[in-house]
């Protein structure tokens, strides 16, 4: 019975190409999500070096301005839908069975499913670019009635954004499952790894809040084509509806991406610190009260539409509520820093890089909470700056973190140190001189998504395009780092990290097996 | 022991980088506010930063003096502590007090940015691609302001002038020390009516009306533009505000009522085809270029060349016809009967027949428009 059980499961899958289409295993899926996600990443990051291309100097050099509006609108939607999400669904996959205990995700082919749907939802993005007219030049935001203008290159994104919603809610349903059923025995819910409690979090964020998106881009293909008029007055509809759904789904959608980062950073550094993580239960208590939190706040987006002011007050101090939460959060990493006994490899070096400018990204939240500053701020390069702070600094850093950290579980094999530490210093100086100026350019009144500006913005533009050159070709180093890694890295100890003390690191050996878990641990 | 001298590198850099900021007087705030409720967003502005700096420097002066400290490398030995139930209180409270210490201000600020009653003069902006429509409702005076930076300099084959990007042909004037509601609203897409320096930004919603104010402190010359992505010549609709003294305004408003402008025609006249050419160059500048091009090149598919054009070449009535009502085909062209006068259209469909490569030689009368007008 034995001897029957091994040979089936680790000889009888199909190899090659087909080997990755029909994969059931959590871990082929997760690899797949995490090399997709650094394909879109590069794919959004030459769309951001066109843009920065164009805003080096004054004046219309490289791009037209209608292509110049399909750049920001795809690279903020590839960037977020193809990059960033994917990247953390991918490390859901290959981490949540491993950390709790359990053989694979609840629904493997339901799995498969939720990845090779995100495949032709990226073409579908990128092949936007060459229908008539091109992709549609309306911001990641999709603000109506602008959209109703666009060309076919509108509907392509809708339908993508449809394709990569579905995709989402599939994934999370099967995490939440996987979660909530197959934990090992003794795994009780307040044992949980805080990355798989943030996963949890975020799973139920992104069920609520996804098909909120699908409904407001719905809307949006119905008034372009079947005459309905949601969104235009002269039909008895209100353009500001669309950005009210919109930004439901978007303020969750933040947190969707932030969270996990958040899941990830708490177990990277305290096994840095070798020191237990500071406040577990007060975490999860203020992951939950953000997710919660992240409904209730949408409309500060949107501070400039004309709400009534007792609306506005309203968004202004709920607005303000969340830097509790957040504020325990950063505590607690500091705390668990605290009198720890740490060193810097690569993966703290990402973390505490994190901490430093997510908390950065957080405080011009605070500032743009402020409903008299934020009008001042909306819409110029204050905003763009903020959220790159949180987006890149935050969730990007944070997946660094993470694959620097489980690499050696993955593959079995190390990464360069030296060239890691390079990659760290490195995307953190362009990083700041792309965006710290960007602070200055939304103070000074240039506004966001123009292809073009006046002189006395030009120096610090300037600067900023040199930086995101930096930066971008920083990440070909983090690609060379990955493929040495997989070729010709040392073998790796089976407990790289001292302090790492989950399930993975614990009760499997270095690398994983293909099938781990089989029977499941019992943890005291 | 590379990345020591490199962070040394590095350290100097930023050293340099800062001296030269502060020599080159690069503009690292907000702008001087010429409001009394600007002063107001400025000071709010500034008691958050000093927050934020003074929390930032505590949070991470804790974790620098940890990451020197509790490093393996020194031979620290982890504690193992992982709770405290009173330090997770304090700091879960104190941030609460000082977040209503922050609240406070920021209502007060609100509640009188908010408040637009009692102005001493209304002024309803409308925004249009690419353009601001202005309409003085105490005043009876009607305008359009649209970008006046020429496309050359835009395209680099000329040297950019001093308010590149941010001049127009008609900027907005209002009198100093008065109280002016602005009511915004659009005609095709979103809008937004930004101007910094008088710490006003409203969006302009099409089909509905919001309204803000301001009143400025000082004359003198402000500029703007506009702030929500409003398709492709975005970047190219620019606001001036030129605040001046009540009794140089009380001249402006006489001037406006006088000069009629391209607007006013005699209907008894026959106008040649080159009174018609000439007059309509204007029109086209304000109105057209952004998407036919100086040139008549358009920019096709979506904005189809003039130049030799089915439409600008084809019978003169369906060339009125578009201009007046719009394309049914193409949402992109606008109806502008609501927008120009009965001479500006007969003028401007004349030049568009008879410039920009074209020579058919006929001639639109203003009379002809206001009988295609239904
Ligand atoms: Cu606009």
């Amino acid at each position: 019975m034995e001897a029957v059980h091994e040979h089936d499961h680790s000889h009888d899958h199909p190899t090659g190409l087909m080997r990755w289409v029909t994969t059931t295993n959590h871990k082929d899926i997760g690899t797949m999500y995490l090399w997709f996600s650094f394909a879109m990443f590069m794919v959004g990051g030459v769309m951001a070096l066109i843009i920065r291309t164009e805003l080096f100097q004054p004046g219309l050099q490289v791009v037209q301005p209608e292509f110049f509006n399909q750049m920001t609108t795809l690279h903020g939607l590839i960037m977020v839908f193809g990059a960033i999400m994917p990247a953390f669904v991918g490390f859901a996959n290959w981490q949540i069975p491993m950390m709790i205990g359990a053989p694979d995700m609840a629904f493997p082919r339901m799995n498969n499913w939720s990845f090779w749907l995100l495949p032709p939802a990226g073409t579908l993005l990128v092949l936007s670019m060459f229908v008539p007219g091109g992709s549609a030049g309306v911001g990641w935001t999709m603000y109506a009635p602008l959209t109703v203008q666009q060309g076919m290159g509108m509907d392509l994104v809708i339908f993508a954004v449809h394709i990569l919603g579905m995709s989402s809610i599939m994934g999370s349903i099967n995490i939440v499952t996987t979660i909530l059923n197959l934990r090992a025995p003794g795994m009780t819910m307040m044992k949980m790894p805080l990355f798989v409690w943030t996963w949890l979090i975020t799973a139920y964020l992104l069920i609520a809040a996804m098909p909120v998106l699908a409904g407001a881009v719905t809307m949006t293909l119905t008034d372009r084509h079947f005459g309905t008029h949601f969104f235009n007055a002269a039909g008895g509809g209100d353009p500001v509806l669309f950005q009210h759904i919109f930004w439901f789904f978007g303020h969750p959608e933040v947190y969707i991406i932030a969270i996990p980062a958040f899941g990830v950073i708490s177990q990277v550094i305290p096994a840095f610190s070798r020191k237990p993580l500071f406040g577990y239960a007060s975490m999860v208590y203020a992951t939950a009260s953000i997710a919660i939190l992240s409904f209730l706040v949408w409309a500060h987006h949107m501070y400039t539409v004309g709400m009534p002011v007792e609306a506005q007050l309203y968004y202004m101090f709920a607005t303000m509520l969340i830097a509790v939460p957040t504020g325990v959060k950063v505590f607690n990493w500091v705390a668990t820093m605290w009198k720890g006994s740490m060193t810097f490899e690569t993966p703290m070096l990402f973390a505490i890089g994190f901490l430093f400018l997510f908390t950065l990204g957080g405080f011009t939240g605070l500032v743009l909470a402020l409903t008299p500053v934020d009008v001042q701020l909306h819409d110029t390069y204050y905003v763009v700056a903020h959220f790159h702070y949180v987006m890149v600094a935050g969730a990007l850093f944070s997946a660094f973190a993470g694959v620097y950290f489980w690499l050696p579980k993955w593959i079995g094999k190390m990464y360069d140190e030296t060239l890691g530490k390079w990659h760290f210093w490195l995307s953190i100086i362009f990083f700041n001189l792309t965006f710290f100026v960007q602070h200055f350019l939304g103070l000074a009144g240039m506004p966001r998504r123009i292809p073009d500006y006046s002189l006395q913005f030009a120096d610090f533009n300037m600067i900023s395009s040199i930086g995101a050159f930096g930066f971008g070709l920083s990440q070909l180093l983090f690609l060379y780092i990955l493929i040495k890694a997989i070729r010709s890295g040392e073998k790796a100890p089976e407990k790289p990290w001292d302090g790492a003390d989950t399930l993975e690191w614990t009760h499997l050996p270095t690398p994983a097996p293909y099938h781990s878990f089989e029977t499941p641990p019992t943890v005291k | 022991m590379r990345l020591k001298a490199f962070s040394r590198l590095l350290f100097l850099a930023t050293a340099m980088l800062m001296a030269g900021l502060a020599s080159a007087e690069y503009q690292l705030n907000l702008k001087p506010a010429k409001t009394a409720l600007g002063e107001a967003v400025y000071d709010l502005h500034t008691l958050v930063m000093i927050i934020i700096t003074v929390i930032f420097i505590g949070v991470f002066g804790f974790m620098f003096y940890a990451i020197f400290k509790h490093r393996k490398s020194v031979g620290h030995q982890a504690a193992h502590f992982h709770e405290n139930t009173t330090v997770e209180i304090v700091w879960t409270v104190i941030p609460v007090f000082i977040l209503i210490g922050l609240a406070w201000p920021a209502t007060k600020a609100l509640l009188e940015m908010r408040d637009t009653s009692a102005p001493d003069m209304t002024i309803k902006v409308t925004g249009y691609q690419w353009k601001w429509g202005y309409e003085y409702l105490d005043d009876d005076v009607k305008f359009y302001s649209s970008l006046a930076t020429p496309r050359d300099q835009i395209q680099g084959d000329a040297e950019k002038g001093e308010h590149y990007l941010l001049e127009v042909d008609k900027p907005l004037v209002v009198p100093v020390g008065k109280k002016v509601r602005i009511l915004t609203t659009a005609n095709d897409v979103l809008h937004a009516w930004y101007v910094p320096e008088l710490a006003v930004k409203q969006d302009a919603i099409p089909g509905f009306i919001r309204d803000t104010w301001f009143q400025a402190e000082e004359t003198g010359t402000f500029r703007g533009q506009c702030a929500e992505l409003c398709g492709k010549e975005h970047g190219f609709m620019p606001i001036v505000v030129n605040v001046v003294s009540e009794d140089d305004y009380k001249i402006w408003v006489a001037e406006q009522k006088s000069a009629g402008g391209a607007a006013a025609y005699d209907p008894g006249k026959t106008y040649s085809v080159a009174e018609l050419t000439s007059a309509g160059e204007a029109v086209y500048k304000a109105h057209c270029v952004a998407c036919h091009q100086p040139n008549g090149s358009g920019m096709p598919p979506t904005f189809p060349a003039l130049t030799g054009g089915m439409i600008s070449t084809g019978p003169i009535a369906n060339h009125l016809d578009i201009v007046l009502n719009g394309s049914k085909k193409n949402p992109m062209m606008a109806a502008f009967g609501a927008q120009l006068s009965d001479m500006e259209i007969a003028a401007v469909v004349t030049y568009e027949r008879n410039a920009l490569g074209n020579s058919l030689g006929d001639s639109l009368q203003p009379g002809e428009v206001a009988a295609a007008r239904k």
